[in-house]
């Protein structure tokens, strides 16, 4: 007999999925003009979960005219009005967040676990943040009067569908602003659930949209004359599209794109903390995560011995049924990022570096991809260069602080870094050298409303969260 | 509800560390409405009672200050739904002790709530308005953070009996300090029954401590107490305030003088930054 | 590794060199850990497992002969209606009810465990703390939970706490050269951080100690599930670095199934099976005993049960 964890199902009969779902276009739920639907799907199992609206330009038009509409009025209430709807917003996702949790990991694939303790308490967490800044906007060090931009169009990754919604919506309502998101094609419905909470909440009609698309409706939105405001999160690529398209308007623009963060650990690193903060850094999310660890650099002293304790550490992983409660790590979220994530890791391999994975026994229906470590990786590999976006982590060496600071920071991306060492001293040096928006010392993948994210470089401009993350959103010339 | 029915009355009580004692001197006088009409026999607290709080909001504070900024921030918004619930109550109680009409009473109840909404939103961010990174010239990181003070003695003001009361003690408590108020002397009623809310939400007992009768008489022993850190004079008059500030000395307490107060313009940062101490850490930055 | 111990400073050197704890860390890892499911089949197994770790424990001034053999009968049948349930692995008592303990668990199979060394403060000259020990041990003592001097570990005299567990180590020592096994209790909640209680873990071992225990049960902090998890971690290392295997036991303050079996997850993810036994991992508990059987007769019934339906020794 062994201590084998029986299954423990989260219930999915705390949420409801409509078989299908229009666009929230000025209050109410309507058919897209073109009439053409898509299909979202649970990566873990491949059943379709819901037919959803594909926003055509004219729809896109005709959330842009109800924001518009909507922001004269919004923008006119006293700070105070706007911040009680949104700690309303705040409650509501509070008391809903088990059936929310479900929904986020049905429609994304992520660990129960993850969507319960983590996303859901951070989505209200960010909503309470900004609803108290609503009414305190000329204290945030933004002029007496700062006011709002107008509408501001938002478009949103499938990693954290119902968090980013929150980190672009919250300090966009609470500066006085009208939205229209599009959230990620693979990922919609927690979106379209938070329509009705807007609903609950009372909201005034047309003060956020929420129109449905794959990234054409995206590039619409992004390119309407009627959006004074563009936030997006995704891909580099996508993000320096973005950047040519508003050139020459006067679109404010911020940008929270990828990364290839270091995660360092120095030989005199607590090293069980820093082998949860390595495994946190990569496996969080499936590795679906733009400041992910994904380049583990280890002082050459303690390599073998930070190894060992890590695919030791690996091998407990529970990898499976996202619904399953002791499941740590769950499914990909798209065939087309399995094959991506897949055609990385060959290309690893190609290179000559060296592929470990724990035997662990993959789901056969569903995307799936085990959590994955590649040693003897150099600077030159693609697997240390480009954002992987999965559970792959590539170990690389260093000597000294200083070639530590080098690698980190030889990269074009900038988002994210990690250093791991007892000496204080150490860490504020590092944290001074490394080009990078956060560095967690000690920890990794810490997410708070009340601190500033962001990335250096190609990781993007601009910053989300804390009194920083109004700025985006205020008008401050 | 037929006419002649007997009301049943509230024995109103003080708010100590989270129970509802008597006034320790087994005193109460008499509260009427601005007519000079009985409305209740509120509780005579002595100088014992003022000790008692004291030592309520010290044991409260390690808790309080310790909590989390976004923790105290929920448990304030929670009051602040609490309020709403008891509205009518209120309005009533200021209409009656402040001889407003139900539409004035009404309007100061609800700015009352939402100043209470207020402050909860500044839980997590008045560090990010009054703490600072500093740029020494040296190798050092070092970072200016605002800290709570401590307990603070608060004398709510007289004339307006919810609305002033709100407006002093949030501002003290949400930034972590822990406060024994002293309620309105004339009009005592709507404050003994935010300890009734205060109990009933989440806000940690000992926290909030409430006693009502001789303004001058229970601030005495509080400005003079050598374990409180600060006072606010709101509702003392000019020679009151004199004699308080000069007892408060010895141990220098933190002090806010009174000054004629619109208690329904914005509220400012003034209290909240006044009970505020700020801490600056020092560290080398070196490989 | 005898080089280590060689002299004070030598020793001193050894345990601070021992990578450090994040505070926050370890903690986090705990939390997360006792989000673990256990539900139907596993939970059946984890609180048989569990009821069977026990050192069913009475250590109070009012001790009688009368309450350690009401104990010992509860430890052979915990549950008076269901005589499947598991027995305790020992009972733990002060050593002048050794004898007593020894004769009413007859050839259960249930060992009998005592605290010596001038328990629980352990302020006494050795000669005391030995003549204690020795004493438990004549008596039919199976196993001595000794505690160490925190005082002078605390003052960084880490060579004398050594020598003190070595030397109880030796009088443990029967007659026919077999030896009670040897609990080394580290009152974690006066050593106060984490640094040291990994320091403690390691020099006890080095020091000999068959199991390594948490607290004694009487201070204001005991068994935290921290605490415990980076005594499994360091077990966990001295294995890899010594070959020896060592027991861990938390006591004090587990009281509730649900606690019980965060614990069995914590051992499950850092030591693994081996170590889920009550040969190596044990509970210092009295009424989490109850609790236990309680949540037994619930997966049996499907019935919620009540007080009244377990038994108060």
């Amino acid at each position: 007999m062994t201590f084998a964890y029986a299954p423990a199902p989260e219930s999915r009969s705390v949420v409801d999925i409509a078989p299908s779902y229009g666009l929230f276009i000025d209050g109410e739920f309507t058919e897209a003009a073109g009439a053409k639907v898509f299909k979202t799907v649970s990566p873990a199992s491949e059943e379709v979960l819901s037919e959803v609206a594909h926003a055509a330009a004219e729809d896109v038009d005709r959330a842009v005219r109800a924001a518009r509409k909507a922001f004269e009025k919004w923008s006119a209430l006293p700070g105070a009005e706007r911040a009680k709807y949104l700690f309303r917003i705040a409650r509501i996702i509070q008391e809903r967040s088990r059936e929310l949790a479900v929904l986020e990991t049905l429609d994304n694939g992520k660990p129960i676990r993850e969507s319960r303790d983590s996303d859901l308490p951070l989505v209200a967490a960010h909503f309470f943040y900004y609803a108290g800044w609503a009414d305190k906007l000329p204290y945030a060090g933004f002029g007496a009067d700062p006011r709002p931009l107008g509408v501001a169009g938002q478009v949103i990754p499938w990693n954290f569908p119902l968090l980013m919604l929150a980190w672009k919506i919250a300090p966009a309502l609470a500066a006085g602003n009208t939205v229209v998101l599009k959230p990620a094609e693979t990922t919609p419905l927690s979106a379209l659930f938070f329509a009705d909470i807007c609903r609950q909440a009372g909201l005034p009609k047309g003060v956020v949209n929420i129109i449905t698309g794959d990234g054409s409706t995206g590039a619409e939105l992004v390119t309407h004359p009627g959006v004074d405001k563009v936030a997006f999160t995704g891909s580099t690529e996508v993000g320096k599209a973005i950047a040519r398209t508003v050139a020459g308007t006067d679109k404010k623009l911020t940008l929270e794109l990828g990364g290839k963060a270091a995660n360092i650990v120095f030989d005199d690193a607590p090293v069980d903390q820093a082998v949860e903060g390595i495994v946190n850094g990569i496996f969080f999310n499936q590795g679906h995560v733009c400041c992910a660890g994904s380049r583990l650099l280890v002082q050459e002293s303690v390599a073998d011995e930070i190894l060992d304790a890590l695919k030791r550490r690996m091998s407990t992983l529970r990898v499976g049924d996202p619904l399953d409660k002791n499941t740590d790590i769950g499914a990909i979220n798209s065939p087309e990022q399995l094959a991506r994530i897949r055609e990385l890791a060959d290309a690893g391999e190609a290179e000559g570096a060296e592929r470990w994975a724990p035997s662990c026994e993959l789901p056969s229906t569903g995307y799936w991809f085990a959590p994955t470590l590649f040693t003897g990786v150099t600077q030159a590999h693609r697997i240390a260069r480009e954002e992987i976006f999965g559970p792959v982590l590539s170990v690389l060496t260093f000597r000294t602080p200083a070639e530590a600071v080098e690698k980190a920071n030889n990269t074009p991306y900038g988002l994210s870094a990690g250093v791991w060492t007892e000496k204080g001293s150490r860490i504020l040096w590092m944290a001074d050298k490394l080009r990078a928006g956060i560095v967690w010392a000690n920890t990794f993948n810490k997410f708070d409303p009340a601190s500033p994210f962001g990335g250096y470089k190609e990781s993007g401009f601009g910053r989300e969260g804390g009194r920083h993350g109004l700025e985006a959103y205020l008008n401050v010339g | 509800m037929s006419a002649d029915r007997l009301s049943v009355l509230k024995t109103y009580k003080l708010y100590v560390g989270g129970k509802f004692p008597r006034s320790e001197s087994g005193r109460v006088y008499e509260v009427t409405d601005s007519k000079g009409d009985w409305l209740a026999n509120a509780p005579l607290s002595s100088r014992k009672d003022a000790r008692d709080a004291v030592v309520a909001a010290r044991k409260a504070f390690g808790g309080w200050s310790g909590a989390t900024a976004y923790n105290r921030g929920q448990v304030l918004y929670r009051v602040a739904e609490m309020l709403e619930g008891r509205r009518d109550q209120f309005v009533s109680e200021v209409a009656e002790a402040e001889g407003l009409s139900k539409a004035k009473a009404t309007a100061q109840v609800d700015a009352a709530v939402d100043r209470w909404v207020w402050y909860a939103g500044w839980s997590d961010k008045v560090a990010q308005i009054a703490g600072s990174a500093n740029p020494v010239a040296g190798p050092f990181f070092n970072l200016s953070t605002p800290e709570p003070t401590g307990v603070v003695a608060v004398l709510a003001p007289q004339d307006s009996s919810f609305l002033g009361l709100v407006s002093v003690l949030a501002p003290a408590i949400v930034t972590g300090n822990t406060a024994v108020v002293v309620a309105s002397e004339k009009s005592p009623l709507p404050a003994l029954s935010l300890a009734e809310v205060l109990a009933t939400s989440d806000v940690p007992g000992g926290v909030v401590n409430v006693l009502s009768g001789r303004t001058g008489e229970i601030a005495a022993p509080l400005a003079a107490h050598q374990d409180v850190n600060a006072i606010d004079l709101a509702g003392a008059g000019p020679e009151l305030a004199k004699e308080l500030e000069a007892s408060a000395a010895d141990n220098l307490k933190r002090v806010l003088r009174p000054r004629p107060a619109d208690w329904s313009a914005d509220p400012g940062t003034e209290r909240l930054l006044a009970f505020l101490e700020t801490k600056t850490v020092w560290h080398p930055m070196g490989a | 590794m005898a080089d280590v111990t060689a002299s004070d400073g030598a020793l001193r050197r050894f345990l601070h060199g021992l990578p450090g704890v994040d505070a926050v860390g370890l903690e986090a890892r705990a939390a997360a850990l006792g989000t673990r499911s256990i539900k139907t089949t596993a939970k059946a197994y984890a609180i048989d497992l569990a009821i069977s770790m026990i050192d069913l424990t009475t250590l109070e001034g009012a001790d009688t002969p009368g309450k350690v053999r009401a104990l010992c009968a509860k430890g052979v049948n915990p549950d008076p209606t269901d005589r499947g349930a598991p027995k305790v692995a020992a009972i733990c008592v002060y050593p002048d009810m050794v004898g007593t303990a020894k004769a009413a668990l007859g050839d259960s199979g249930i060992h009998v465990a005592s605290v010596a060394t001038a328990f629980p403060s352990g302020r006494a000259g050795m000669p005391v703390k030995l003549a204690d020990t020795t004493e438990a041990v004549a008596a039919g003592a199976d196993e001595i939970d000794m505690v160490i001097d925190r005082g002078a570990f605390l003052s960084g005299r880490y060579l004398s706490v050594f020598e003190e567990i070595q030397q109880v180590k030796a009088a443990c020592r029967r007659a026919d050269g077999s030896a009670a096994h040897l609990k080394v209790i580290f009152e974690t909640g006066e050593l106060s951080t984490y640094d040291n209680v990994r320091r403690a873990s390691w020099l006890a071992m080095l020091a000999g100690a068959d199991f390594i225990k948490t607290s004694t049960g009487k201070v204001a902090v005991n068994a935290t599930p921290p605490v415990t998890l980076l005594m499994l971690e360091a077990v966990r290392d001295f294995r890899d670095a010594v070959g020896v295997r060592v027991g861990v036991k938390p006591a004090g303050g587990i009281r509730t199934t649900k606690d019980a079996i965060k614990y069995l997850v914590m051992v499950n993810e850092t030591l693994g099976e081996e170590w889920l036994t009550g040969e190596w991992f044990r509970f210092g508990a009295s009424s989490l005993l109850n609790d236990l059987l309680m949540q037994r007769q619930k997966l049996s019934t499907g019935r919620y049960s009540g007080p009244d339906y377990v038994t108060v020794d």
